[in-house]
């Protein structure tokens, strides 16, 4: 396990170790000030090697729910550390993509990769079968997802959504793991939510409770389902905010989203689709400033 | 005659307590064929729920049967049928009733059980999924927990209706309330004072049961829950009395929203 989240917890007066429930140092009784841990812990781990390998890779992905064709041969590239960011109107086949991504839909045609790895599938014979529950599970273990309906567990608090899927699935200690959890928390600023039940929380406490998480997991790749699209607008910027500083901090993302502030300002890449297909991608200031497809300019008209 | 004198004698006054000990058998027949049935109903809700199509239509096939056929005729197919065909099938009595009650109870159970597990919100299992977890360990922790809210009050229904159908192994002549009735009534002649001290006791069981049933149910309310965080250390009279709970546990169960 990466210990990258869990520094260890010394005094800063006399360097003594301190225990995860203490607030004061127990050799020299300092108290031990919390922030100044938190400011040196990053929501994601350093990814100082790799920049621009590629994360994943989608070829010629078809989907069709029943007679209707939701995604027609979409190409796909989301390289290391590098945020994507996909727009267009509803019903454009967005969300199925990013579902696709980690198999929560199946395809039709085509192929995904992470890191080179199919996801979903395994080929046999030249033709593609699907893969085995495990493998699947395996994969999406590495990958994040936030939905845009929260998806708490409504069962659980805060804190035990958030370390549910570490102890469970990836068998960590639940010591480490809720100290981990806890900086994750405090991070997107619910710290003091962390033994609340999700219906106490509002929506936009709900959500950064789910990027905690997805978080938590340590995943490689971050996808976002349109995060902010159920929330009340006033709770919109605090999700943004935690979005925008894991993608500072170097996180691979693919984000779905209405928000063309956010989209402007973070993404390395932007895919404008609509109907089924990528109408239009490039940089944020090609898309938003000289976009070159009618469709494209239409959207942005509409939406801007 | 109708003689209340033998009401009152097995009610109050008998010294062998023939009708308590009849109660208890009721009362274990129903435990042990009720724990059964969920046990069996649970297994069926998710073969039936499954994508292989040999179990779903395994339990489809099951529960067609089971609730399509007299629980008296699947006693009696199972006391006196079944071993004519295959001998070695020849079950004790109280295993006859046992086995027939939880095959029962197990087919009504299934579709109560399925019917929670489908009332959970399907982005539960998906959020489930997306952080790795596999069908079994998503269904065990994050699916069941909440549908078992869904399951209590129709549980607590079946539960009451087992206590009353256990008289049906008063048929092949099992001593529990009913058949000690019988049995005892018309050695003397005495058969309906005695259904009336049956009477009294079955309502007795349900009774219990029924504030058994709503202490439950009042434990998995959400609101209940809401007001437990307002009030913080204050117990409730029932947590006093039983001495356990308090919101932490309280709330393991509590839904959403």
């Amino acid at each position: 396990m990466s210990n990258e989240y869990a520094n260890p917890r010394n005094c800063q007066q006399c360097g003594a170790q301190i225990a995860l429930q203490e607030s004061f140092c127990g050799s020299c009784g300092a108290p031990y000030n919390q922030s100044s841990l938190m400011e040196r812990t990053r929501l994601v781990s350093p990814k100082t090697n790799g920049n621009g390998v590629e994360m994943v890779r989608a070829e010629k992905i078809v989907k069709r729910f029943g007679s209707l064709t939701v995604l027609y041969g979409i190409d796909l590239s989301v390289k290391r550390g590098q945020v994507v960011v996909i727009i267009g109107p509803s019903g454009s086949g967005k969300t199925t993509l990013l579902r696709c991504i980690n198999h929560l839909e199946k395809i039709d045609d085509g192929r995904i990769y992470i890191e080179g790895q199919l996801i979903g599938y395994r080929e046999q014979n030249g033709r593609l079968v699907e893969d085995s529950e495990a493998n699947i599970a395996r994969i999406r273990a590495q990958i994040g997802f936030v939905f845009q309906r929260f998806n708490l567990f409504p069962h659980m608090t805060a804190l035990e959504n958030v370390i549910e899927a570490p102890i469970h699935v990836l068998h960590q200690s639940r010591a480490a793991v809720t100290e981990r959890a806890m900086v994750l928390l405090d991070k997107v600023g619910l710290v003091e939510k962390a033994h609340v039940y999700p219906h106490k929380l509002s929506g936009g406490q709900q959500q950064r409770v789910a990027i905690a998480r997805a978080l938590a997991m340590n995943p490689k790749l971050m996808l976002f389902d349109e995060a902010t699209s159920a929330l009340d607008p006033e709770l919109v910027g605090e999700v943004l905010k935690v979005m925008r500083q894991l993608a500072e901090e170097g996180m691979t993302m693919v984000v779905v989203t209405h928000e063309m502030g956010f989209a402007r300002e973070v993404a390395d890449h932007v895919i404008f689709m609509d109907k089924a297909v990528i109408v239009e991608q490039g940089s944020p200031e090609q898309i938003f400033d000289n976009p070159e497809n009618e469709r494209t300019r239409i959207f942005l008209g509409t939406i801007l | 005659m109708f003689r209340w004198d033998v009401v009152w004698h097995f009610l109050f006054q008998d010294p062998n307590l023939l009708f308590l000990n009849a109660a208890w058998v009721t009362l274990w027949l129903s435990v042990v064929s009720q724990t059964c049935g969920v046990i069996l109903g649970l297994f069926l809700a998710l073969m039936r729920t499954s994508r292989f199509p040999v179990l779903s239509w395994f339990a489809r096939g099951y529960i067609w049967f089971f609730r399509g056929s007299p629980l008296l005729v699947q006693v009696l197919l199972l006391w006196d049928g079944l071993p004519k065909i295959f001998p070695s099938l020849l079950l004790p009595d109280f295993a006859c009733i046992l086995v027939a009650f939880s095959l029962n109870e197990g087919a009504y159970m299934s579709e109560i059980i399925r019917a929670a597990i489908t009332s959970v919100d399907a982005g539960q299992m998906e959020a489930a999924k997306s952080l790795g977890m596999r069908y079994p360990l998503a269904m065990r922790r994050i699916v069941l927990p909440q549908a078992a809210r869904v399951i209590v009050p129709p549980l607590g229904n079946e539960f009451n209706n087992m206590l009353k159908t256990t008289s049906i192994a008063s048929v092949i002549g099992l001593q529990e309330l009913t058949g000690s009735a019988e049995i005892y009534g018309s050695q003397a002649f005495v058969i309906f004072e005695l259904l009336i001290v049956a009477t009294f006791y079955y309502l007795v069981l349900t009774t219990l049961w029924g504030y058994i049933q709503s202490w439950i149910e009042n434990r998995l309310d959400p609101d209940r829950l809401t007001t437990k965080i307002d009030l913080g250390d204050k117990k409730s009279f029932t947590e006093r009395l039983v001495g356990f709970g308090g919101s932490r546990t309280g709330g393991t169960l509590v839904s959403g929203r």
